[in-house]
């Protein structure tokens, strides 16, 4: 099973037999692997018609949906984790998305490509729109709407009261360096949250 | 719920085909209570079979057909024109495949291709049955397919498969038989049918029973067909099962002669093409069978026995889902089955969905669009047979 560095750190946080929400869930790649070795239950949510067939062929549950529609399908808490990896950037409402999926599950995990990687930082010092590892596409093929730093993460989390339980970042090939741990925003290409909503509307 | 499928070469079936088959008829004498109250104390079911039972009988797939669907649904009858109404999807190397499976599809009771129904002789009367052969719900026909089931040898179904009035079929069958299907296949289906659709059949029914030649339903009796009041039921049909873009694409506002004669007779194109798809269906449906169907169609609501609450029933089900819809269909819309979908994935049941993007409306199901059939032979390939567990 071919995970990405940021699939094999979510597999690291979630508990064994949860349930479990994965918006944008891809090829389903992630989920067939929680579901193999941690016996977690649940679906993923995805659009592109060639990844949904991809999550059949896996076997896992995926459901076709327009994550930008919102979540209103599901109940509140009815999971234990909802996982949003490297789509947060690609949606309309990323707040809105981010809110609806604490209101769904207990606790939310979130990775996106950090734009305040030290690579990104001198491409536009240089003039340009930052192409990186973790950010392939140039500026006018790219699906991704809003691009943020892990510092500007942060800050979304404090005005919506979103408590941050852990954090870490890693790079686009592998794992987390010496570098990443002393300052993830400039050295981590990837960055990931565990994310919880304290208060509740 | 629609054409049949063209065979473009119409005397040997193709490579891929399941080749030339027979009808084959199952009698049954066991009474068969009805959800009307009405008891059928002996009916015949027709069926096909395409494939070969394994040694574990746990290779069989059932096929429900739709509202003018019949048990025909692949290979081809010998002397024929025209292959059954899903040869596009059944058939070796086929989505539902018949190299590893066991296919099953059997003419619904009421219908009108062999199966008893109002064309067939009332054994009390020695007629035809007609207007008093009993409406038979979605429910009857489940269990008339487990009796079916039961004499094919077969204790649990490796998925059922059905579109529309036949997915309604397979979601009955998970509910009704929790334990004896392994999967179930729901393809452009709904939970029930809206008001819209009601007023639909209601129309089609009304251009029927108004026709000069009805006859109360007993039109066999006098040698005459209702034909116009079938005829217009299947032209309205027809429009429903189509999307607009569709016969916009397809007919446009071409006119047969190339200009107006202000007359009443057939100017657009599409007017010639609803009569041809009306008169066709005269010749090969029953009037009464089709206002049965309809009926059935209307009274189908497995959640009315849990307060409405379609999540409470389906709570027992166990089978894996697999929901399809298609973007075009207006007469069973994927909010309709994203609500079929939001019950199950409530209840954490194993559920997929796949909302296939198409310009061909309800009759997208018995299309050949490579993305549906793609995930259908995809879902239907990880089944698995041949003793081990599922």
């Amino acid at each position: 099973m071919n995970l990405r560095p940021d699939q094999k750190l979510i597999a690291e946080w979630i508990k064994p037999g949860s349930r479990v929400l994965d918006l944008g869930c891809g090829d389903g790649a992630l989920l067939a692997q929680l579901q193999s070795t941690l016996g977690v239950t649940g679906f993923g949510i995805e659009i592109e018609p060639h990844n949904i067939l991809e999550c059949i062929k896996r076997g896992i549950n995926v459901i076709h949906s327009d994550l930008d529609q919102g979540l209103s399908d599901f109940d509140a808490d009815s999971f234990d984790y909802v996982v949003m990896t490297q789509t947060l950037q690609a949606m309309r409402f990323p707040a809105r998305v981010l809110k609806d999926m604490l209101r769904v599950g207990r606790e939310g995990i979130v990775t996106f490509p950090n734009m305040g990687h030290w690579h990104a930082r001198l491409q536009f010092m240089l003039g340009r729109m930052p192409t990186t590892r973790a950010l392939p596409m140039s500026w006018y093929e790219t699906p991704n709407l809003h691009l943020c730093t892990i510092k500007d993460f942060e800050d979304l989390c404090r005005v919506e009261n979103f408590d941050i339980i852990d954090r870490t970042a890693v790079d686009a090939s592998h794992q987390r360096g010496a570098l990443m741990r002393l300052r993830p925003s400039l050295f981590g290409e990837i960055a990931l949250f565990r994310v919880r909503q304290l208060v509740r509307y | 719920m629609a054409s049949d499928t063209e065979l473009n070469s119409a005397a040997a079936p193709a490579a891929d085909s399941v080749g030339y088959v027979e009808t084959q008829r199952m009698v049954f004498e066991t009474p068969l209570e009805l959800d009307s109250g009405h008891v059928l104390s002996y009916y015949e079911i027709v069926y096909e079979t395409y494939g070969t039972l394994n040694a574990a009988h746990d290779n069989a797939i059932l096929i429900c057909h739709a509202l003018s669907g019949d048990h025909h649904a692949a290979g081809i009858h010998r002397g024929a024109r025209k292959a059954g109404w899903w040869d596009n999807c059944i058939g070796p190397g086929k989505p539902i495949d018949t190299n590893r499976f066991f296919v099953v599809c059997c003419n619904n009771l009421g219908g009108c291709a062999g199966s008893t129904g109002p064309t067939s002789t009332n054994p009390q009367t020695g007629k035809r049955y007609g207007p008093d052969f009993p409406i038979c719900t979605v429910h009857d026909w489940v269990e008339s397919q487990a009796r079916l089931a039961d004499r094919l040898g077969i204790e649990t179904w490796a998925a059922i498969i059905g579109g529309s009035l036949g997915g309604m079929q397979a979601l009955q069958w998970a509910v009704d038989y929790p334990h004896r299907l392994r999967n179930a296949i729901i393809i452009a289906a709904a939970p029930n049918l809206s008001t819209q659709n009601i007023a639909f059949n209601e129309v089609a029914r009304h251009a029927i029973m108004s026709d000069a030649q009805f006859h109360d339903g007993r039109y066999y009796d006098h040698g005459v067909v209702p034909e116009r009041g079938l005829m217009l039921a299947r032209m309205l049909g027809h429009i429903t099962y189509l999307s607009d873009d569709v016969l916009h694409s397809k007919f446009g506002r071409e006119l047969r002669s190339g200009k107006l004669t202000f007359g009443y007779d057939v100017e657009f194109q599409i007017e010639s093409y609803l009569r041809y798809q009306g008169q066709a269906f005269v010749d090969r449906f029953d009037a009464n069978s089709y206002l049965l169907m309809t009926k059935a169609l209307d009274y189908f609501d497995p959640a009315i026995e849990h307060n409405d609450d379609l999540r409470d029933a389906l709570r027992e089900t166990q089978a894996r889902f697999l929901l399809m819809s298609f973007t075009s269909d207006w007469r069973f819309s994927s909010a309709r089955s994203r609500e079929m979908v939001r019950a199950l994935q409530d209840l954490d049941k194993n559920v997929s969905y796949v909302d296939v993007d198409s310009a061909q409306g309800h009759d997208s199901f018995l299309l050949e669009i490579p993305h549906y059939h793609d995930c259908l032979r995809a879902f239907i390939a990880r089944i698995q047979v041949g003793g081990q567990p599922a």
